[in-house]
């Protein structure tokens, strides 16, 4: 299989009859997913595109995929955008993708003429209805080859300009590979889709269904906010696999959802994305007992992941799980302030290599530069690798554990500390719900955002000390009703340090959130 | 009810509580707003809404979710 259209086509042929996607309107076979899928491919090649950018504006949809899989039967590659995006973010990764053509749902028109695109604009609801021209797609299935860009996702930069990592077909095909072999993703899977599509995590259940002819349901977003509807959603449709983030596993443990309910058909629970708290892991561990838990980890640019741990133990409420080993076919290595590869317990970066990476970014050659770089341990060959600005270290198991980003890394009474060993600490506290730790560099000060119930900053900073050496101990405490979330539903530590910022400046902190 | 609205109107600034009739479809408030909501609403009333409870009936506007506080301060 060299490129994603032959995977597209071999499933329909394989599956043609079994369901594919379902939202909470359309339910589509493969056959109709691959025939709807062509026309949108038709009215793309119409424009006389090739090889071109083409953003992609839907709700979380059915159509939305159709509009995905359109793009890359057409020989170009996709940017998803979606249609709540603020106007100006669209308007910033516009700006970098400067994309050839602009698809579209019905409803989403207006948000595009806020946008103010002037390229070519195509309707979902226009495009479907066209006849696919079977002469041009095989043609461009021909020319299509491995390293050409499927997709481009955008990722906030830490200066806040999107950065679009370009993801090659090679690279998909890969990691699917792994994914769907790690997880015997088969013909059985049901998929409970939670992520948004213009998120690096949504590729895997993606892609992985339409490899192994699975299932996949997109969850409704709303459906998060009612736990027993979610969970009967879940079980109507039979779900016995998710990937999702921590934060939404956190709003079934936190209001105790098992306690009332039962998920019947659930086998596997992978999450990524950000840390996964162990208490309320644990909670789902003791409700769902048979599952397979595992813990994945790694950036866009490594497709989705790089390392995986799959749960072989119990582990207390203040231990960090494991972010594991590398992934089949990519290669994971640690660095050290040296430029040396990391010794067993010394903290390091860590780089990723192989086909799982990105190409670079798109239309950014400065910052590729500097994360895609050659690697600085093998001096005999070109060999580029992504450097993760993540810091990590191997335990005495030979498993990676994650430390916090390179730019997090507090530096405090002269140890270097990590936030995420705190967190793990906060975290394991009864009454906490959510934490999270920022460092205050200009005045050498831990601050420690927590949510929690009936719970004071004296009491819980009393608990810590039972746990932390004193050189760890947070020393300013701020008390949060509800942490604020970035699009993707992870914590935004972002604006916390903002927030912090704005704290010592006095002013009224609370009213942010 | 005025206690209720000024937790509201901290949660989600800018909205008429007292005239919107449809808070979950009209997406006023988004999943991470009613687990807040809930979370204070057990505190300042005293009560525990259970999930049980937590259905877009007893949210849908000021008069729903009154409704809901009364009948846990009951129980």
């Amino acid at each position: 299989m060299k490129n994603l259209i032959e995977m597209i086509e071999r499933a329909a042929e394989k599956f043609p009859q079994k369901i594919a996607f379902r939202d909470e309107r359309r339910s589509v076979t493969y056959q109709e997913f691959y025939e709807n899928s062509r026309s949108v491919a038709a009215a793309v090649a119409n424009a006389r595109l090739f090889r071109k950018p083409v953003a992609v504006m839907f709700e979380r949809s059915v159509e939305n995929l159709e509009a995905m899989v359109g793009v890359l039967l057409s020989g170009n590659f996709y940017t998803v955008i979606d249609c709540e995006m603020p106007t100006e973010r669209i308007k910033q990764i516009f700006k970098t993708l400067e994309p050839a053509a602009l698809l579209i749902s019905d409803s989403c028109a207006e948000k595009a003429d806020k946008i103010g695109f002037s390229g070519k604009i195509i309707k979902y609801s226009e495009a479907v209805l066209l006849e696919p021209f079977d002469e041009l797609m095989l043609e461009i299935k021909s020319s299509v080859i491995d390293t050409d860009p499927a997709y481009v996702l955008f990722t906030s930069g830490s200066t806040g300009v999107p950065k679009g990592a370009v993801m090659s077909h090679r690279s998909l095909i890969s990691y699917i590979r792994w994914f769907s072999d790690t997880f015997d993703i088969d013909g059985e899977t049901v998929f409970g889709s939670q992520t948004p599509f213009y998120f690096s995590m949504s590729v895997s259940d993606v892609f992985s269904t339409i490899y192994k002819g699975a299932t996949l349901n997109i969850i409704p977003k709303t459906l998060f906010s009612f736990p027993i509807k979610l969970i009967e959603f879940l079980n109507e449709r039979r779900v016995n696999t998710v990937y999702w983030v921590p934060s939404a596993m956190c709003i079934i443990a936190n209001l105790k959802v098992f306690d009332y309910c039962k998920l019947e058909s659930l086998k596997k629970v992978l999450f990524a994305g950000e840390v996964m708290p162990v208490k309320q892991l644990n909670y789902w561990m003791e409700h769902i007992p048979k599952a397979m838990y595992a813990n994945l980890f790694g950036p866009t640019e490594t497709t989705d992941i790089c390392t995986y741990y799959i749960v072989d133990r119990k582990f207390s409420d203040s231990e960090t799980l494991p972010i594991g080993k590398h992934c089949d076919n990519c290669d994971v290595f640690v660095v050290n302030e040296d430029g040396k590869a990391a010794e067993v317990g010394e903290s390091g970066e860590l780089y990723a290599r192989g086909s799982f990476l990105a190409m670079g970014y798109y239309n950014n050659p400065e910052k590729t530069a500097e994360a895609f770089v050659q690697n600085p341990l093998n001096h005999s060959y070109p060999e580029t690798v992504y450097k993760t600005g993540d810091l990590v270290k191997y335990n005495e198991e030979g498993n990676l554990i994650y430390l916090s980003r390179k730019d997090f890394r507090i530096k405090h009474m002269g140890y270097r500390i990590e936030p995420g060993e705190i967190e793990a600490a906060v975290g394991a506290v009864d009454r906490i719900a959510a934490c999270a730790v920022v460092y205050d560099q200009a005045d050498d000060k831990i601050a420690l955002f927590y949510q929690g119930k009936k719970i004071t900053d004296s009491e819980l900073a009393e608990s810590l000390a039972k746990r932390l050496p004193v050189y760890m101990m947070p020393e300013v405490y701020i008390s949060l009703k509800q942490f604020p979330y970035n699009s993707n539903g992870k914590i935004d530590r972002k604006l916390l340090k903002e927030n912090l910022r704005q704290i010592k400046m006095g002013e009224n902190y609370g009213k942010a959130y | 009810m005025e206690k209720l609205i000024k937790i509201l109107e901290e949660i989600k600034p800018g909205v008429d509580f007292k005239a919107e009739e449809n808070l979950v479809e009209n997406h006023i408030l988004d999943s991470l707003s009613i687990v807040r909501l809930v979370g204070e609403l057990n505190d300042e009333f005293d009560i525990e809404i259970t999930p049980i409870d937590i259905i877009p009936e007893n949210f849908k506007s000021v008069i729903a979710i009154k409704a809901l506080i009364e009948k846990l301060e009951d129980e």
